[in-house]
């Protein structure tokens, strides 16, 4: 299925481009980079980055049940924790104001801690350490699929609810009294969010995931002045640091997703000189 | 509002306004329908009670509230003014039973809402436009692939209502308080709601914003012959505007005009005796008219 896409990159003039686990690591790279980016934005808006990350950790437990339940692939069962730990983490958020991070705060590390306990009861840590840093090359062509599948569900919410979620993240107040259901919005967002998270996580790294979502949309805050600019630019920017994080980590030997992340820092620190004070 | 002010008021408020389908109706911009100044549509609330957790925070709340009319919500703080707009809203689980009555159709049915809200807090960073918190609210096409013509076209108009076309292409976290009031206002106003909910409109809006901004939506309300429920804290300024005052307290305390409102006991012992308005007694002698509050 990916025979055309294998043809499309011994074209390209670069000398690792005949390698296949650099033509999958690519793909990858381009499937995930611009979807984290897109959905970024709206994490950044709603102040969800310390959010996502919970999440990000909290696929460990997921992952530790899997290896307990002697799942072949963990996968099917991170995605349903993850999905189950946004939603209790949505319903805190949901509840309190003030002290919804210290929530989120406890929520993780019982989460990590549990996943930690299963993990290691099971001799299993070394799966866990994988996880810490990720491994973009490894990726095979039935995941890149996967990714696929996953990019066009997202791109589906985004074309049809972007607008109610926009509206509900400016004032839920406003939103509701034009009858949107606030309450399905957050829990479907959160779980969205959860879901390709997770999806990513064994490819970027749980260290650095967070990195790819947040920054290239914090980024674009600090450049755009409309809605338009603010994803093409999040989404591009998330692209070039992604391409040039996967080249860089090529001839410097060095880890793709940390790679990818340094860049992406770099890259909005550049921005900040361009942001706008408030008012 | 009377029926021989209504007579008084001229023929433009006889005729039909321009009113845009509801959003869950369809596209951007459809075909239109009209609406005929009235007075005889009326959102009826009966019985209302809202209770949060053991404590009763409204009881009994009756009102009518006409089309064509201000009226304007008053009382201490803690009196329930922006819990009883909550409760219309949805956001807070009440007893009773909120109807609007269709005059053209005869028909009972929920109300529709427009709503702005209490000092808006939002991201004052993000990048979003006027046209883009149209476009959120008010298209299909998503958002952040840009703008239809169709929706620029219902955007534009709206904002020229409350004469703020040319803020559509400005940053939100850039407008003063005054200019974001008047795009929440426009926003409000499309498609034109049964109701307008106004809480505190103008908390942090200058003196000369106030009267401009209570101006414009007295001109909307008799061009749109709108339904109006405002809560305010600055009475003397709102009195010269509004139909009709609601003395809140936890329950209904009085209804009626703002001169005897203002005159009522219970409302003296609250805020004192303002000193008599020459205006007050002809309110409608000194409706200014839109145009004069660009």
């Amino acid at each position: 299925m990916l025979a055309p896409w294998y043809q499309l990159c011994a074209l390209l003039p670069a000398p690792w481009s005949q390698f296949l686990f650099l033509q999958h690591a690519l793909l990858a790279i381009l499937l995930l980079c611009p979807l984290l980016g897109l959905l970024g934005t709206l994490a950044v808006g709603n102040r969800m980055a310390f959010f996502a990350d919970a999440v990000a950790h909290a696929s460990l437990t997921g992952l530790a049940i899997g290896v307990l339940l002697g799942a072949t692939s963990p996968l099917p069962v991170m995605l349903v924790f993850a999905a189950l730990f946004a939603t209790v983490l949505t319903v805190l958020r949901r509840q309190s104001s003030a002290s919804t991070d210290t929530h989120i705060g406890i929520c993780a590390a019982a989460a990590v801690a549990l996943g930690l306990t299963l993990l290691s009861r099971g001799r299993g840590l070394a799966q866990f350490t994988s996880y810490l840093a990720g491994d973009l090359l490894s990726i095979a062509p039935a995941e890149l699929l996967a990714l696929a599948g996953a990019g066009c569900v997202c791109l589906l919410v985004w074309w049809f609810a972007f607008n109610r979620f926009l509206l509900a993240s400016f004032n839920p107040a406003l939103a509701r009294s034009r009858g949107d259901n606030i309450a399905a919005l957050e829990f479907s967002f959160s779980i969205l969010l959860a879901m390709l998270v997770t999806l990513a996580l064994p490819w970027v790294g749980l260290l650095v995931i967070n990195a790819l979502l947040i920054i290239p949309a914090a980024a674009a805050r600090n450049l755009s002045r409309t809605m338009r600019g603010y994803h093409g630019i999040a989404v591009g920017g998330g692209l070039c640091c992604g391409l040039a994080g996967l080249a860089l980590s090529y001839y410097a030997d060095t880890a793709t997703g940390a790679t990818v992340a340094l860049l992406a820092a770099l890259w909005y620190f550049i921005t900040v000189p361009f942001s706008r004070r408030p008012r | 509002m009377t029926a021989a002010t209504r007579a008084d008021a001229g023929p433009d408020d006889l005729a039909t306004v321009q009113r845009s389908p509801a959003r869950r109706a369809g596209a951007a911009a459809g075909s239109s329908m009209t609406r005929h100044a009235c007075g005889s549509c009326c959102t009826k609330l009966s019985r209302l009670v809202v209770r949060l957790g053991t404590s009763t925070v409204l009881d009994g709340i009756d009102l009518h509230l006409h089309c064509g009319e201000l009226t304007a919500l008053i009382g201490p703080n803690g009196a329930g003014k922006t819990t009883l707009l909550r409760a219309l809203l949805g956001e807070l689980p009440f007893s009773g039973e909120v109807r609007f009555l269709d005059a053209a159709t005869g028909r009972r049915r929920r109300p529709r809402f427009g709503y702005v809200p209490q000092s808006l807090e939002f991201d004052q960073g993000a990048p979003l436009t006027v046209a883009d918190l149209f476009a959120a609210a008010l298209a299909r096409f998503p958002v952040w692939l840009g703008h239809t013509a169709a929706l620029r076209a219902r955007a534009t108009a709206a904002l020229a209502r409350v004469q703020a076309d040319h803020l559509f292409d400005r940053r939100v976290g850039d407008l003063s308080g005054g200019e974001l009031q008047r795009v929440l206002l426009a926003l409000a106003l499309e498609p034109l709601p049964d109701l307008l909910l106004l809480d505190e409109p103008v908390a942090g809006v200058d003196a000369g914003g106030r009267e401009n901004f209570y101006g414009l939506i007295c001109a909307l309300r008799r061009d749109f012959d709108l339904s109006i429920l405002l809560v305010a804290h600055d009475l003397d300024l709102v009195a010269r505007h509004a139909d009709r005052f609601v003395l809140l307290n936890r329950t209904v305390i009085a209804v009626d005009t703002p001169a005897a409102v203002l005159a009522h006991p219970e409302c003296v012992r609250l805020f004192g005796r303002l000193t008599p308005d020459p205006a007050l007694r002809h309110p409608h002698a000194v409706l200014p008219h839109a145009g004069s509050h660009a």
